[in-house]
């Protein structure tokens, strides 16, 4: 390894605590005897059922599809029957819609086949994406060919691949670099051919060397004239895996403020969404099915599952042997941005990375105290914001205020809150700004 | 019917025990605390030096100033009915800086005036930690000086011969009492400095090691700068404000602290008066200094050109207390002008 990628301004070092489930392979959870799907599975206005109550469903059969605007359609995650057609709880939305469905357990699990696709047109090929309802598996869910079909006016030209899987206790992406490394690989190629571009740069941080090597080994055996694909090995740092940190780092280009990455040329595709796109292009398999991270000292059983869309936390709990009494909170995504949850009756998203279930040492319960202007918050933020400013105008109630230290920039990676010696709930403060500040 | 199943697949866990809150979920252990303390340690061996240059009263003068800041900081807040906080260790820095900084040889009654000033007037009246724009321990010495300024100038004790720690006690402060290598220079010119302190390398040493009259922070630069370096390995402070006021106070007195210009001694000039202490505990306080890395150095600059400038013109023989105090309202003022740099800024520049 000779130089390590990174980007140069702010970022943490939290405690890894990867060694919890980082060698543990992706083990496949049996299927619970009933699924909640919730409707709402990415940005934009929920799907709409195209099944009704007591419907028979195939696996891999369509559950409901967009009717206008951003979406992708949802796919059933098993063979069964449609139970209910309600509400489910919901990490952010407290009650989404949803359909539950009874599980046919006797059914066989469906076998997919390689596909031809290099002779495929990339039209047809975004319409695979589109049809297998890929969207952005790392974070907030963006439908992926949306992503896939930049505007004409900001040309691409390369492809950044997200591996960097910064956040603490997960290591769903890595167990994925190392066990699929080639169709990793493989789904990148047909992103690059649909966007018409040939180079991509994959970026992981060197604590995951075992992925490095495999997914360079799997670039250079899938090497073609036609495609350049290259792994940059970065700095161990949170927040690596943020879209415009990741940019500067592998490409050294600035997106700028409120802009896309199509504004510098770039796509970032988290590797699981290539492996995602891979399923649903080459195997024509629709993503229903998620790897997820079950991590923390709150649990018995620590593991990397690959379960269905729809099965809920408390499933997973059972099938881990039940959660510690020492448990204290359970985090849906990672610790530094994750959110926190009150039960166990919440389904697992497209979305989900991780569960972690946190003991009193894993959290901190501190009281806040008056901020001292120590600065630790400004040498933090990977964006050069003055958290502790927000902070101090939010707390005299002069939140509408705030728009001009950028406020609308903090993407709440709560670097600042986790650097922070007198445990100011900074993003908290942020949040409420963004909601009271108007963006001119 | 739905809930009523997941309702029975609970497993066996109480809800409703489980903590919800906004991320980030973990934190840094560093905390307020653990900071103050560990300054606080840091400034215990010129602490302990100092009982051996000026004898075991220092213990006693010290002692009354933290036991007084401690005393002031808990009734204040008592009284403005605020959360008590004096076992985050600020009062307690105070309170050890504030006996730092002042002649060993006074009455008691002084740190005790001070303490009341600089906590409950220069700090709670303000809003508290976080809120005062100026440092209560310099603040306090500020307040003695102008009310006490005999005592202030005049109580210094010269350094014991021997180990004799206890020779101090029980006589009068007058017959011992002593100038400052700063007083002595102003006053009475170099020559009189040279005589009666030394030149030259022995000079710096003695200096350096803390042999001189003067202040507990004035004594022993030697130590005080390894608990300032150990401070700087923390990452409790960063270089940028030690470096550029001593690098200025250097430099403006090799200009202009001569006979004529370019022939003034900058080595001695840091190591005189209170030049190290002030750098690195007095003006790296987290609450009174800029938090942007330029805007400190621009503070750093400003306290030591005025460092230099009360020291060769002013009234005084030394000027870094006045000089932090009248930079430290600045510091917001310097922040809202170097601004850390954005990220990116929006395309078609700032809005």
């Amino acid at each position: 390894m000779t130089t390590l990628f990174t980007f140069p301004k702010g970022g943490v070092h939290p405690p890894e605590s990867k060694q919890l489930t980082a060698d543990k392979q992706i083990e496949v959870m049996p299927v619970p005897a009933e699924l909640e799907v919730i409707l709402t599975q990415h940005i934009g206005a929920p799907c709409i059922p195209v099944v009704a109550r007591k419907d028979e469903l195939t696996e891999g059969g369509l559950l409901a599809n967009v009717e206008k605007g951003l979406g992708v359609p949802l796919h059933s995650p098993v063979s069964g029957k449609v139970k209910a057609i309600s509400t489910s709880a919901h990490p952010l939305r407290l009650k989404a819609p949803s359909i539950t469905i009874a599980v046919d357990t006797d059914a066989v699990p469906l076998q997919y086949q390689k596909k031809e696709w290099k002779s495929v047109d990339p039209k047809t090929l975004l319409e695979k994406v589109k049809n297998g309802g890929i969207i952005g598996i790392g974070g907030a869910g963006f439908p992926t060919h949306v992503k896939l079909s930049p505007p004409s006016t900001s040309p691409v030209d390369t492809l950044v691949l997200n591996g960097a899987e910064c956040e603490p206790y997960i290591t769903a992406d890595h167990r994925q670099m190392v066990e699929h490394a080639e169709e990793i690989v493989e789904g990148a190629k047909v992103i690059l051919r649909i966007l018409g571009i040939r180079n991509c740069l994959i970026g992981i941080e060197t604590n995951k060397p075992d992925a490095i090597q495999a997914l360079s080994d799997a670039a250079q055996k899938a090497a073609e004239a036609d495609y350049t694909i290259e792994v940059r090995a970065l700095e161990v740092k949170y927040p690596q895996g943020s879209e415009k940190q990741l940019i500067q780092s592998v490409t050294g280009r600035k997106v700028p403020g409120y802009a896309l990455p199509s504004a510098v040329g770039v796509v970032v595709q988290n590797v699981s969404t290539a492996k995602a796109v891979y399923d649903a292009v080459v195997l024509e398999k629709p993503l229903y099915e998620k790897v997820v991270t079950i991590s923390g000292k709150g649990i018995e059983r620590t593991a990397n599952l690959m379960v269905k869309v729809g099965t809920k936390v408390s499933d997973i709990v059972e099938y881990l042997g039940g959660v510690r009494p020492e448990l204290k909170k359970i985090v849906l995504g990672g610790p530094m941005m994750g959110f926190a949850v009150s039960n166990l009756d919440i389904p697992i998203t497209k979305t989900t990375s991780s569960v972690l279930f946190l003991t009193e040492e894993e959290i901190d319960t501190t009281p806040h105290s008056q901020c001292i202007r120590c600065g630790w918050c400004l040498d933090a933020c990977p964006m050069g914001l003055e958290p502790k400013e927000i902070g101090l105008f939010v707390e005299s109630n002069y939140a509408e205020e705030t728009e001009p230290f950028g406020v609308f920039e903090c993407f709440e990676c709560g670097s600042c809150a986790y650097v922070c010696p007198a445990k100011r709930p900074l993003v908290q403060f942020v949040r409420l700004a963004k909601m009271k500040a108007k963006r001119n | 019917m739905i809930e009523q199943q997941t309702q029975d697949n609970l497993p066996a866990a109480q809800p409703g025990t489980w903590k919800v809150s906004i991320s980030p979920h973990i934190k840094s252990t560093e905390s307020v605390e653990k900071i103050m303390w560990t300054v606080v340690a840091c400034l215990v061996p010129p602490l302990i030096l100092s009982v051996f240059v000026f004898g075991i009263q220092v213990l006693f003068i010290t002692a009354v100033s933290v036991a007084s800041c401690v005393a002031v900081e808990a009734a204040s807040q008592k009284a403005l009915g605020r959360t008590v906080t004096v076992k985050d260790g600020s009062a307690v820095l105070t309170g050890l800086l504030l006996a730092f900084i002042i002649p060993p040889g006074v009455s008691p009654l002084l740190p005790v005036l001070a303490a009341v000033f600089a906590i409950y007037i220069g700090k709670h009246i303000l809003g508290g930690i976080g809120y005062n724009f100026f440092n209560p321990a310099l603040l306090g010495r500020a307040f003695l000086l102008a009310s006490f300024p005999v005592a202030m100038t005049s109580a210094w004790l010269p350094p014991l011969e021997g180990v004799a720690i206890f020779s101090y006690l029980g006589t009068s402060i007058d017959a011992v009492s002593t100038a400052t290598p700063l007083a002595v220079m102003k006053e009475q010119g170099m020559a009189a400095f040279t005589a009666q302190f030394g030149e030259g390398a022995s000079l710096y040493t003695s200096f350096f090691l803390g042999w001189k009259p003067g202040c507990i922070g004035e004594t022993s630069g030697f130590l005080i700068l390894l608990g300032g370096l150990y401070l700087l390995y923390r990452r409790y402070i960063t270089w940028h404000i030690p470096v550029s006021i001593l690098g200025s106070i250097a430099l403006l007195t090799w200009v202009f602290g001569g006979e004529g210009y370019f022939s003034g001694d900058p080595l001695l000039a840091i190591l005189t008066g209170g030049a190290i202490l002030g750098a690195f505990y007095m003006a790296t306080d987290y609450v009174t200094s800029p938090s942007n890395k330029k805007s400190q150095i621009v503070y750093g600059i400003g306290i030591g050109a005025l460092t230099v400038l009360i020291r060769l013109k002013g009234g005084y023989p030394e000027g870094i207390c006045y000089a932090i105090l009248l930079m430290n309202p600045l510091s917001t003022v310097f922040d809202g002008w170097f601004k850390q740099k954005r990220f990116a800024l929006p395309q078609g520049g700032e809005k």
